[in-house]
Order: C-alpha cells, then sequence, then structure tokens
C-alpha cells in the first residue's frame, strides 16, 4: 500500500519535472530573443530618428550654430586620417610581436611575463590610454592635440588585441609547412617569412580589422588627449599633397565622428538628437563594414 | 621500411631544428627588431604605471592619503576642496551593480540556450548576432541611454519629479547591453567544453533537460562563467562614455539607481573635457584616480585570467 502511494507520487513529480524542463526551453529561448530584439530594436530606433537629417549636406557640412546646418566633415575626415597613424603603427609592432612570441622566444619567464602583460593591457580602461597618450605624446613629445598624437594613442590601445589575435592565427599554420622549409635548409626567418607568414596572413587581418574597429568608435581616449573641438577646417593631409606638407599635416587638431555623435548627444538643444542619430548611423555603417569584411576574410581562408 | 616517427622522436626533431642558429647575418638584425616589437608592450606597461605614479604623487604632496580615503566628499572644483574618493568609487559601485543584476540573469540564460538547448545552425546565427553588439561603439549605447531610456521610456513611465534627466539606472540599463555579449558568449565557451559525458550520466540518471543544464552542466561550468562575470565588471567598472553622458556628474554616495551620481571614469573625462592648468590640484586629482581605476580593473582582470586557466585545466 505505502509503496504504491510512493510510486504514484513519484510519478506526479516525474510529471512536474518534465513540464518544468519543457517551458524552461521558452524562457532560455526568450532570453536569447530579448538580447537580438534589443539590437534590431536600437538599430530602429536610430534609422527612424537619424535618416532624414543624414544627406550629402550632413556629410559635407562643418559644424554649425544650427542643427540643420551642422555637418560632420571634420570629424569624418579626422577618424580617416587618425585610423590611417594607428594602423601603419600597430601592424608591424602587433605583427612582429606575434612572431616573436610564437616562433623565437625561448620558453622561459620572460616570455610568460610578456603573455600575463599583453593580457592584462587587453583588459586596460581606454580612459587610461587616454591619460597616457596626453601625458606622453601630447605634453613630453609636444605632439600637442593632433591627429598624429591620437592615432598613436589608439595604436598603443589596439596593439594587445592585435597581438593576441595574430598569435592564434600563426598558431593555426600546421606545424609541417615549418618544418618541411627547416629540413630543407631553410633558416628559421626564411621559414616563418616565406612558408609561416603568408598563411597566417589572413588570420592577421581578421584581428586587424576587428581591433580598427574598436578603435573607430573609441570616444574617451580621444577626448582625454583634445579631440572634443570644433574644426572648421579639414584636419590632415589636403587632397593633392605636396609630399613636403604631409607630414607635417598630421600636427593639425582633431575630431572624430565618436566624438561628432558625443557633442550632438549632450547638445541641450533636442533638434541635435537627429544629427546625433544620424552621425551613428554613418559610424556603424563604418564599424558594420569593417566586420563584415573581416568575417568575409575568416570564411573565405577557413582551411583553404 | 619507413618507419613513422613516434610523437617523442617529432619532437626532437622540431626542437633541433627550431633551434638552429641564423644562417644570415642581416638574420640577426630582423632578430633585434623582433625583440624590439615585444618589448613595446612592456615599455606601455611601464608607462602608464609610471606616470600613474608619478603623477599620483605630486597629489598626495598636497592632499593626504587619509583625506583621500576617509573623507566622504568628492568636491575638487570648488570651495571648499575636499578629495574624499568613495562618492565616485560608490558611483561606480551603483552602475556595476545595478548593470550586473540585469545584465547576469539573461547573459547566463543565453548562455544556456545557446549551448545546450539551441540547434546548431541556431546558434551559428544567433552567436555573431549577439556579438555584434559587442562591436557597438560605446558613444551610441550612450546616446541612447540618455535619449531614448531616460526621457522616451523612464520620465513617462515613473514621472519628471522621479527621474532626474541625468540618472544611474539609464547608464546601467544601456551597461547591462554592452555586457550582455560578454557573458553569454565567454559562458557559452565555457559550458559548450563540459565533456558530453556528464550530460549522458545525468540523462541515463533520469534527469530532465533541465536538470542537466542546471544542475550538472552550469556547475561543471562555474570557474569560467565566474571569468565572464569578472571580465564583463572590469568593462563596466572602465567603461566611460555611457556613465558621462547618462549618470551625471554630481558625486554622490549612494546605490540608489535612480539618483544623478558620479563615477570615477565620469570624473577623470571631465577633467579631460575642461581645460584644467597642468600642476593644479584638480589635474593632479585624474591620475589618482586614475590609479584607482588600474588597480580596480587590473584585480579583475587578474581574476578573470586565473579563472579561464582554471576551466581550461579543467576540460581541455
Amino acid at each position: 500500500m505505502a509503496h504504491e502511494t510512493r510510486a504514484l507520487r513519484a510519478t506526479g513529480a516525474v510529471e512536474r519535472r518534465q513540464i518544468a524542463s519543457n517551458l524552461s526551453r521558452y524562457v532560455f529561448l526568450g532570453a536569447t530573443l530579448l538580447g537580438v530584439s534589443v539590437l534590431a530594436f536600437l538599430a530602429y530606433q536610430t534609422i527612424s530618428t537619424g535618416a532624414s537629417t543624414l544627406s550629402l549636406d550632413f556629410l559635407t557640412s562643418y559644424p554649425s550654430r544650427f542643427a540643420d546646418k551642422a555637418g560632420v566633415r571634420p570629424a569624418i575626415l579626422g577618424s580617416l586620417w587618425i585610423l590611417f597613424v594607428t594602423i601603419a603603427a600597430s601592424i608591424p609592432v602587433a605583427v612582429g610581436t606575434a612572431i616573436w612570441i610564437e616562433e623565437f622566444a625561448p620558453k622561459n619567464r620572460l616570455l610568460t611575463i610578456v603573455k600575463i602583460n599583453l593580457a592584462n593591457l587587453a583588459g586596460v580602461p581606454s580612459i587610461i590610454y587616454g591619460i597616457l597618450g596626453l601625458t606622453i605624446f601630447v605634453r613630453f613629445y609636444g605632439m600637442d592635440r593632433s591627429l598624429l598624437a591620437g592615432g598613436l594613442t589608439l595604436a598603443l590601445m589596439i596593439i594587445p588585441m592585435t597581438v593576441i589575435a595574430a598569435q592564434e592565427a600563426i598558431r593555426q599554420v600546421p606545424p609541417s609547412l615549418r618544418d618541411g622549409a627547416l629540413a630543407l635548409g631553410a633558416t628559421r626567418w626564411q621559414a616563418v617569412r616565406y612558408n609561416v607568414l603568408p598563411n597566417a596572413v589572413p588570420g592577421i587581418m581578421t584581428g586587424l580589422i576587428l581591433s580598427v574597429s574598436r578603435a573607430a568608435g573609441e570616444t574617451a581616449a580621444l577626448i582625454m588627449i583634445g579631440g572634443f573641438t570644433f574644426l572648421r577646417f579639414d584636419p590632415g593631409p589636403p587632397p593633392f599633397w605636396p609630399p613636403s606638407s604631409f607630414l607635417d599635416s598630421f600636427r593639425d587638431a582633431f575630431t572624430v565622428l565618436p566624438i561628432a555623435i558625443y557633442g550632438f548627444t549632450i547638445d541641450s538643444r533636442l533638434e541635435f538628437q537627429a544629427n546625433a542619430a544620424a552621425a551613428i548611423i554613418v559610424l556603424m555603417i563604418g564599424v558594420l563594414t569593417l566586420n563584415l569584411i573581416a568575417a568575409i576574410i575568416r570564411e573565405r581562408f577557413r582551411r583553404g | 621500411m619507413a618507419r613513422i616517427m613516434t610523437p617523442m622522436e617529432s619532437d626532437i626533431l622540431h626542437e633541433a631544428l627550431r633551434k638552429r642558429v641564423f644562417g644570415r647575418p642581416g638574420e640577426m638584425v630582423i632578430m633585434a627588431v623582433l625583440v624590439l616589437c615585444a618589448t613595446v608592450s612592456l615599455v606601455t606597461t611601464v608607462l602608464i604605471v609610471g606616470v600613474l605614479i608619478r603623477e599620483s604623487l605630486t597629489f598626495f604632496e598636497e592632499v593626504s592619503l587619509r583625506d583621500f580615503f576617509l573623507d566622504t566628499k568628492w568636491q575638487p572644483l570648488f570651495q571648499p576642496v575636499s578629495f574624499g574618493i568613495w562618492e565616485l568609487v560608490a558611483g561606480t559601485l551603483n552602475v556595476t551593480l545595478w548593470a550586473l543584476v540585469l545584465a547576469v540573469p539573461v547573459g547566463l540564460a543565453v548562455a544556456i540556450y545557446l549551448s545546450e538547448y539551441a540547434h546548431t545552425n541556431t546558434r551559428r546565427v544567433l552567436k555573431p548576432i549577439l556579438e555584434a553588439l559587442a562591436g557597438v561603439p560605446t558613444v551610441v549605447y550612450a546616446y541612447f541611454a540618455l535619449t531614448f531610456v531616460t526621457q522616451d521610456v523612464l520620465r513617462p513611465l515613473l514621472g519628471n519629479q522621479q527621474v532626474p534627466i541625468f540618472n544611474a539606472f539609464s547608464a546601467s540599463l544601456m551597461l547591462a547591453v554592452m555586457i550582455l555579449p560578454t557573458i553569454a558568449s565567454i559562458s557559452e565557451d565555457a559550458m559548450a567544453s563540459v565533456p558530453r559525458d556528464l550530460r549522458e550520466a545525468a540523462y541515463a540518471l533520469g534527469a530532465t533537460k533541465l536538470e542537466v543544464a542546471v544542475r550538472v552542466v552550469f556547475p561543471a561550468a562555474l570557474s569560467g562563467i565566474i571569468a565572464a562575470i569578472l571580465l564583463a565588471i572590469a568593462r563596466v567598472v572602465g567603461e566611460t562614455m555611457i556613465v558621462a553622458v547618462a549618470a551625471g556628474s554630481t558625486p554622490n554616495l549612494t546605490l540608489n539607481p535612480l539618483a544623478p551620481i558620479q563615477t570615477m571614469t565620469g570624473f577623470m573625462l571631465q577633467v579631460g573635457l575642461g581645460d584644467t592648468e597642468r600642476g593644479s590640484v584638480d589635474y593632479e586629482a585624474l591620475f589618482a584616480v586614475g590609479m584607482m581605476l588600474f588597480v580596480i580593473t587590473l584585480l579583475f582582470n587578474i581574476g578573470a585570467y586565473f579563472f579561464v586557466r582554471r576551466y581550461r585545466e579543467e576540460y581541455e
């Protein structure tokens, strides 16, 4: 008797457990859809607020006191030239570091320190890189609040994550390629240069592009080194630049697209919110294009 | 005839080949350049720590450590000046707390769904979309926090009296959106690397899917999940734009989500925006607060590093 009731109760419990389990699927699915729909909703909000402001005039006009005349021309040029400096400065250093770590470094305590250091640098808040750039580049090296100082600051910021991605890419190259070259009498550098690196390039590019898209959206570090200004001129080299003035023009003051968004957002006049949304559309098109290119490279060269 | 090498022999050969010295003199130059590249990251760390310490020392010549840690008011810009760091720390704690309350349950639910319930193809579509959230520049979230969350949702819902235009909650909500992919993605990795045997064993004992997910996989992946949360905390603590735009610039010793506050990063950006004179106390305060921020984020990052290593050792 007692035995029977216990069995019945157990059946009821099993049923409850099954129902709970079946329901749980929808709870977890719901949470996931919430995350995805936030993205969709934010995109919709931005486009519906900013699309009417976005025009060729908006892209080619200078800042203004009037919302309907204010544009982002200097900000777009500033962003492009800063990223130019950032890429030029960070590629050699990041790739060189990754090659050294993966191919040449003796496996000792120094290597461990270098690796842990990179992991920690990748987690340092961007505003700290901002005050580093302010102290070292802007003040100590006297670069002032220039494109050059901004680009170098962002380069320091993205080097750690670019190195980590490049290391991963180099590690993915089958060791047989390197060993084959070595067996045929190549030196270590020749093996790396002609067999390892060409095969790691897609992975390195993917990592670099993702880092650059991070730099493209960086705001706080560049505000720290003086990027929050209203420019009435085009920063950086003019079109058809004469070679003599090319380097000089990187001493120009600058502003960038994310800072323009910041400026429009904190403006107390509400009509500037549409400008902020329009500038966000421009920035997001840039960032998403970079991410898309990275994804395409990654897919195309997967186990090629 | 041709004998296949044992793994050990192949290792020995591999090492012997790798250790061969450089053949050509020019290659020593290349080697030197590579080492130079690798030192850049070490120099960066030394410079960060050096700059923070040097300028903080100047600050602490004028403001005693005692005042910094025992005063309760942060009022650097007008008289009577007072530099009690806790109001800024409380601001950071406020937004971090509420962002975690919002993001951790959802993030873990997403991770469980993607790892335990979703079809492989569904996961392949959903995970990149979620990770796209991580690529959105934070100034974009800042715009949403101020315009959308505060003006379109919180104020109409709770009334303008209740909700100041700058409030901690709007920032927390967008910080939660910002860290959701971090939590979901790293936790999902940890759950996916829990061995199948554990799940099969639990099913064999009659466990339901929910029980396997929550009582077997979740505990087994715990160190990875903790790492994800620690990384998320480090990102929230270091995030500047969202809190500077939406949470205000009023240092405030409170955990009330609807109060205007100022975080450590918020103060730093405020100094960066103004043309503060070099050598003035509030300019030096930038570095003292920066030091505090650096130490706090470093602790969380090291904690995350430790936990990630632990789960890698367990299952990979």
